[in-house]
């Protein structure tokens, strides 16, 4: 879309699209082109707004001192930025712990959920075995059930096994995943199996089609389930909250914030920068992802 | 090398049976071409070989082995796959040494065969390419060098040029001859194209539901079809067939009601009647001596075969016929005409002979050497032709 469209908008005279049969003269297509491009533009806009505009305002926010925080309407720009704020707030916050724990507890769920789901979704597309479609369907009916539902029986099996207040309790629970698992399988079908055969009689057995052939070629819906799980552990807040105690080597960021605004309830600015800190991470992750993001999302429409 | 044996092989996908008790050896060092119309079960065939799908009933052997209960890997052959199979994530070179890797093939044996197999079949350029930057030509190469590159037991190839255009399927048809030539590879060939069969094979095996019909050399093939169906088959178009019945011969050949009157030249059969039969079909009668009349006799009903080559357009012909379309193809004109029944028979001859226009009533002058007789019930053939 941009090829496209920064053509338009600055090439003075873009080469003349086809005129097609239907439109009566070669001046109207152009305008219809404009006309949709401008109201794709007024779109993402507004867009781009709706999505922004909260984090914008709370990284000013968390530049503002005190006094001016209460100003309405608020100002849109800092005019003396407090970067204190920050400083304060990873100090107070203790950030540099909770951020390290969070930092734990998501590569391991990213992790497991990478493997269990490339083991299971291969399981499905490659292998054969009894009860096959039931289990897939069964993995499939997960989604449909809320992680709330389950808390209660989590907690008291992670209890039972004496993982309560430990990164195992944290993790565990989330290091297999319907949708992960969905995702790769979709992945590994559009393998043609005339490859795993054309392997198999070149001496590839299951294990080195999966690692040589079959991981390389899924990678885009690898990336894309990398970047959904890391997005879902970081912003974790129940689970930590129920299963961490008062354990600061295991809590989570998320907590930390919360603590961290139960504690400084005077300087708004503070907590505002301890969000900003705590989001860094995943806008770091979004922007290096992108492209994988987007691909993978737009899968099965291009293809 | 070794040849590749097949011992009431049959196997079935639930009701559907998809290889039928075949028997078939394939030499050392032969080009066998396995030919039938899509469904038959060619690929399934293949894959049996290959151990990709297992033997229902009977045996396989490669060399001395019985390799039913053998892995795919352990068996020692290399596959053509119709659709190439390259890993699209691997160069050309990284897709050809791919089967080295597994077999221990290192350092410079291993780059010495690919740069090898590449350079045979011209694909040194383009080593370090992506499949998906490749031609539908090099890909099929580059499956070809992954196929060679390993010097296996066997060749399997199943129908590799049919997802290339007809220009480039003629080359590459030259080169895959040439190249089993050289190395003198046992080569299982499976395609659906007869000319392919008939321009590739050392031996083609036909087959059909399932079923092996024939297993011949080419020219025999095409000179002596075992059924009606092999007939049909081979040769671009067909054989044409024709149901006739057994009479005694006439002593003077009736001209065919609704043909064009016979100005008199109709074959007057000669010698002993009991050694001659005559054929009626539609359109006229056909004389028969020897011993295709001794064959005739026992059969209630036939099926007549001449290939187009062996009819003529000739006033003083048997037959009388209808032309309904007439066919240039350049050096070579084909003549569809119906008989009265409305029975299509092509008839070809050379451009440059008077052609007949459409709608036209034209009489038709049989090779009699030429024959081909089949049994009508079995389609089984009974007498041998040219
Ligand atoms: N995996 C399969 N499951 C069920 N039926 C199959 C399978 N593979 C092939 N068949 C059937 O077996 C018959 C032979 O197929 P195939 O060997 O692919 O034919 P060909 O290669 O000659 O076109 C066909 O009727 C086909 O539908
Ligand atoms: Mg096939």
């Amino acid at each position: 879309m941009d090829a496209e469209t920064g053509a338009v908008a600055i090439v003075p005279e873009p080469p003349p699209a086809p005129v097609r049969a239907a439109e009566p003269q070669g001046g109207g297509a152009h305008r219809r082109r404009a006309g949709r491009l401008v109201a794709r533009y007024v779109l993402l806009t507004f867009g781009a707004v709706v999505v922004l505009l909260p984090l914008y305002l709370t990284v000013v926010n968390s530049l503002l001192p005190t006094t001016q925080l209460t100003r309405r309407p608020p100002p849109f720009f800092p005019a003396h930025p407090q970067w204190r704020t920050y400083a304060t707030a990873w100090d107070q916050g203790h950030l540099g712990i909770y951020l390290r724990n969070s930092a734990i507890q998501t590569v391991i769920i990213v992790l497991g959920q990478l493997v269990t789901s490339i083991l299971a979704g291969y399981a499905f597309a490659f292998l054969r075995f009894p009860l096959r479609r039931v289990l897939f369907v069964v993995f499939l009916a997960t989604l449909m059930v809320p992680f709330e539902v389950t808390i209660v029986t989590n907690l008291d099996t992670i209890t039972t096994f004496g993982w309560y207040n430990s990164f195992a309790g944290l993790t565990v629970p989330f290091l297999a995943t319907g949708f992960g698992t969905f995702l790769l399988r979709q992945a590994f079908l559009q393998i043609p199996r005339d490859l795993q055969e054309a392997a198999a009689l070149d001496g590839y057995g299951h294990w080195r089609f999966l690692t040589r052939i079959a991981v390389p070629l899924a990678r885009p819906s690898l990336a894309a389930l990398g970047v959904f799980s890391f997005l879902a552990a970081w912003n974790q807040y129940l689970w930590p909250l129920l299963v961490t105690g008062d354990n600061n080597h295991i809590r989570t960021v998320q907590l930390g914030l919360k603590l961290l605004r139960s504690t400084n309830l005077q300087s708004i600015s503070v907590s505002l920068a301890g969000t900003v800190i705590a989001v860094a991470p995943l806008l770091v992750l979004l922007v290096v992802f992108q492209k994988q993001l987007v691909r993978s999302l737009t899968a099965g429409a291009v293809k | 090398m070794a040849q590749v044996h097949f011992r009431g092989a049959t196997k079935r996908y639930g009701a559907v049976l998809a290889v039928d008790r075949l028997e078939l050896a394939v030499a050392d060092g032969e080009l066998l071409v396995l030919l039938g119309p899509s469904g038959c079960g060619k690929t399934t065939v293949l894959r049996m070989v290959a151990g990709l799908e297992e033997v229902d009933e009977g045996t396989i052997v490669i060399g001395d082995d019985v390799v039913n209960d053998v892995a795919p890997k352990d068996r020692d052959l290399a596959m053509v796959f119709q659709s190439y199979a390259l890993y699209p994530h691997l160069t050309v070179a990284k897709n050809i040494e791919f089967p080295l890797r597994q077999r221990r093939i290192e350092g410079e044996d291993r780059r010495r065969r690919v740069a090898e197999a590449a350079a045979s079949l011209g694909l040194t350029e383009l080593l370090g390419r992506k499949p998906a930057q490749l031609s539908g030509g090099q890909r099929q190469r580059v499956a070809l060098a992954r196929a060679i590159v390993r010097d296996p037991k066997a060749f399997l190839m199943d129908e590799p040029l049919s997802n290339l255009d007809a220009a480039l399927r003629v080359q590459t048809r030259a080169d895959i001859v040439a190249l089993q030539q050289r190395l003198g590879t046992t080569t299982l060939y499976v395609t659906h194209d007869q000319v392919e069969a008939m321009t590739m094979g050392h031996r083609i095996a036909v087959l059909r539901d399932g079923v092996l019909q024939q297993v011949a050399p080419p020219q025999e093939l095409y000179d002596r079809p075992a059924n009606t169906f092999v007939a049909r088959f081979l040769g671009s178009p067909g054989m044409n067939l024709v149901p006739a019945s057994v009479t005694e011969p006439a002593s003077v050949t009736e001209p065919a009601p609704g043909g064009v009157p016979a100005p008199g030249a109709a074959p007057v059969p000669v010698g002993p009647p009991g050694d001659r039969v005559d054929l009626a079909l539609a359109g006229g009668r056909l004389a028969l001596g020897g011993e295709a009349a001794l064959l005739a006799r026992k059969a209630s009903s036939l099926v007549v075969g001449v290939r187009p080559e062996h009819l003529a357009i000739d006033p003083a012909g048997a037959l009388g016929a209808r032309v309904v379309i007439v066919e240039l193809l350049g050096a070579e004109v084909q003549v569809v005409c119906a008989l009265d029944d409305g029975t299509q028979v092509v008839v070809r001859q050379g451009a440059d002979r008077p052609r007949p226009a459409a709608g036209e009533l034209v009489r038709l002058a049989v090779d009699s050497g030429a024959l081909h007789l089949f049994d009508a019930e079995s389609g089984v053939r009974l007498a041998v032709g040219p």
